[in-house]
């Protein structure tokens, strides 16, 4: 029977929620699935993925080196794993984007990057050109190396499981990178990735004090996730993990506001599979309004009290 | 130290590709085709560390088809000192490129390479990963700041949840994010001095690399169309159509 490999997102304590859209997509294609956790004291981590309906086993490799969970190491340890795997996937957000590509050359494969859509055990839908172009793409490599766009799949049930924790030895710790700190923008709303409404901003805000005063009061309404397009961010507005679009976070929330924001094609790649887009912007022509579902066109600084005010 | 720079030639970001209506891909023709963003913002911080003395040469490659010269003669206008083109018109994908950039790598012996995090094109973002592997190099992938002392690298790198700095020894791979510079302008006078840098063909069958695609695309299709939108004359009609018509509050 084929046996897949999904490598768990996480930070030691708990296991990210792009973790059970990976495992939904492996469950479209079908087999035996596995989940690796690589990690330091991440026995949590393991004992959530073993919960997650559809997964046979838990490999747990628990090291001081896997910390940091730096590309190199947990690249060689899914290497060292991966005899007897057909596919081995992570999810395409920071940290699946940096280790995997590196486990697919190890391998000597190609990686099949962000699918959205699974058509059989070797094809796939994946966005190319900023979501312009679907490709269906068909590998020949005997392992298929995956990451998958988490907007692309409805999240596996992250309860009912009930698989096996098997302990594996580590992979030599290689000592190529040393971290020196991270900076971790606190914040006590939701993820972009696991908001339902998000609220964004653009550079119609004009600064960063405009940008919190006049959108803080709007995301409260819905404990929604701020967002912002890359201009906001260029400006200093925002830090850079608030970037939606192309290069930036792939969102699809129920509800998605756009405010202040023209709409360009790399920003839409990454927010145009919304539920409902609602966009505020003084320009009748901004392309933002072709992919919205209602448009308002205001000045925001009037719109956007107003609309918290009409909320009640 | 020198600092190998492959860059990418890409259909311009401001196009709007459209996929061909039989299904095949994208139509290329007449299309502008500029260098990939990112390899900008990477030949701008090799550019840059040649400038503060650090860099001692600054070498840019690009894999594909003869009109990949275009933008190795622009990148050597914004401030590479030679281009290497390895040429070929198969369809390159990013574990053959990075096996090229890996043999050409053998013979410059850099000790830095700056890639693009990733082509507007293909949406891959695996090249620089990839060649990393296959050298068993570090790297330091989406990187906002690059600082480079006594044999050691330190880059700050945009993650999920905000940034990271991590610390290697050279060599090292480094892929640029946005936030790393902003790319100058090419002037005239240095587009004209451009023309006159080396730059040296390669076949892929010089570096001994099999490029064989290994993923076939079997059709290109439009993305799902979102239905028409509506304009709202005011706050109350917008709230309204959440409330009734939406139904998402
Ligand atoms: C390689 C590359 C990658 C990129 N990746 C991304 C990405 O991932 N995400 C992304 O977002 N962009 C990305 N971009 C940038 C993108 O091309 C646009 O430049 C950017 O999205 C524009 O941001 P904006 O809409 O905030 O600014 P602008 O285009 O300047 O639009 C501002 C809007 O605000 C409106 N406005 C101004 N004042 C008011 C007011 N008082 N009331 C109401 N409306 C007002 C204006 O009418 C205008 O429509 C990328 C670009 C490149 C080249």
């Amino acid at each position: 029977m084929t046996q897949l490999l999904v490598i768990a997102e996480h930070d030691n304590a708990s296991l990210k929620a792009a973790t059970l859209n990976t495992v939904a997509a492996a469950q479209k294609i079908g087999g035996e699935i596995h989940v690796l956790v690589a990690g330091s004291g991440c026995a949590s981590v393991a004992a959530a993925a073993a919960k997650i309906a559809g997964v046979a086993k838990i490999k747990l490799a628990d090291a001081a080196h896997y910390a940091d969970q730096t590309a190199e190491n947990v690249a060689a340890l899914v290497v060292s794993q991966a005899a007897g795997y057909s596919h081995i996937l992570a999810a395409a957000t920071g940290p699946g984007k940096n280790m995997l590509p590196r486990v697919a050359a190890l391998l000597d494969v190609a990686q099949i990057s962000e699918i959205t859509a699974v058509e059989s055990q070797d094809t796939f839908v994946r966005p190319t050109y900023a979501g312009n172009a679907m490709a269906t793409v068909k590998s020949a490599d005997a392992v298929k190396v995956i990451t998958v766009r988490t907007t692309g799949f409805d999240p596996a049930a992250g309860e009912g499981g009930s698989a096996a924790i098997e302990p594996i030895a580590a992979a030599a710790d290689l000592g190529l990178t040393k971290l020196i700190g991270r900076e971790i923008t606190k914040s006590a709303r939701p993820e972009l990735g696991a908001a339902k409404v998000i609220v964004s901003g653009g550079r119609g805000l004009g600064s960063g004090e405009k940008y919190h005063q006049v959108l803080e009061p709007l995301a409260d309404k819905f404990n929604a996730a701020l967002g912002a397009s890359r201009a906001a961010v260029d400006a200093g507005f925002v830090p850079n993990d608030y970037q939606v679009g192309q290069t930036g976070k792939i969102v699809a929330p129920q509800l998605y506001f756009a405010i202040g924001i023209s709409g360009a094609i790399q920003h839409l790649a990454g927010m145009k599979d919304s539920k409902v887009i609602v966009a505020i912007n003084k320009d009748e022509d901004a392309p933002i309004f072709q992919v919205a579902d209602y448009g308002l066109v205001a000045d925001l600084f009037q719109a956007v009290p107003e609309l918290v005010a009409e909320l009640g | 130290m020198k600092i190998l720079v492959p860059i990418k030639r890409v259909v311009d970001y401001n196009v709007k590709v459209r996929v061909k209506a039989d299904g095949t891909g994208v139509d290329l023709a007449n299309v502008k085709m500029s260098m990939n963003p990112f390899d900008e913002i990477a030949i701008e911080e090799a550019v840059r560390l040649r400038e503060a003395g650090i860099a001692t040469e600054v070498i840019a490659v690009s894999c594909g088809l003869a009109a990949c010269q275009e933008t190795l003669r622009t990148a050597m206008a914004i401030g590479a000192d030679r281009a290497i083109l390895v040429e070929s018109d198969v369809d390159l994908q990013p574990l053959a490129v990075a096996k090229l950039i890996k043999a050409v790598a053998a013979k410059e012996q850099p000790q830095m390479v700056i890639f693009g995090k990733q082509a507007i094109d293909d949406d891959a973002n695996q090249t620089g990963q990839m060649f990393a592997a296959l050298t068993g190099w570090p790297q330091a992938t989406f990187a906002s700041k690059v600082v480079v002392a006594n044999g050691m690298a330190t880059v700050t790198r945009e993650i999920d949840g905000g940034a990271e700095t991590l610390e290697f020894k050279l060599p090292v791979v480094v892929t640029t994010d946005l936030r790393l510079n902003e790319p100058r302008y090419a002037t005239l006078p240095n587009i004209m001095k451009a023309k006159k840098k080396q730059l040296d063909t390669l076949k892929p069958a010089d570096l001994g690399v099999d490029v064989t695609p290994r993923l076939t695309t079997l059709k290109v299709m439009d993305p799902p169309k979102r239905g028409a939108g509506v304009k709202v004359a005011d706050v109350k009609e917008l709230v309204a159509k959440l409330k009734n018509e939406a139904k998402v509050i």
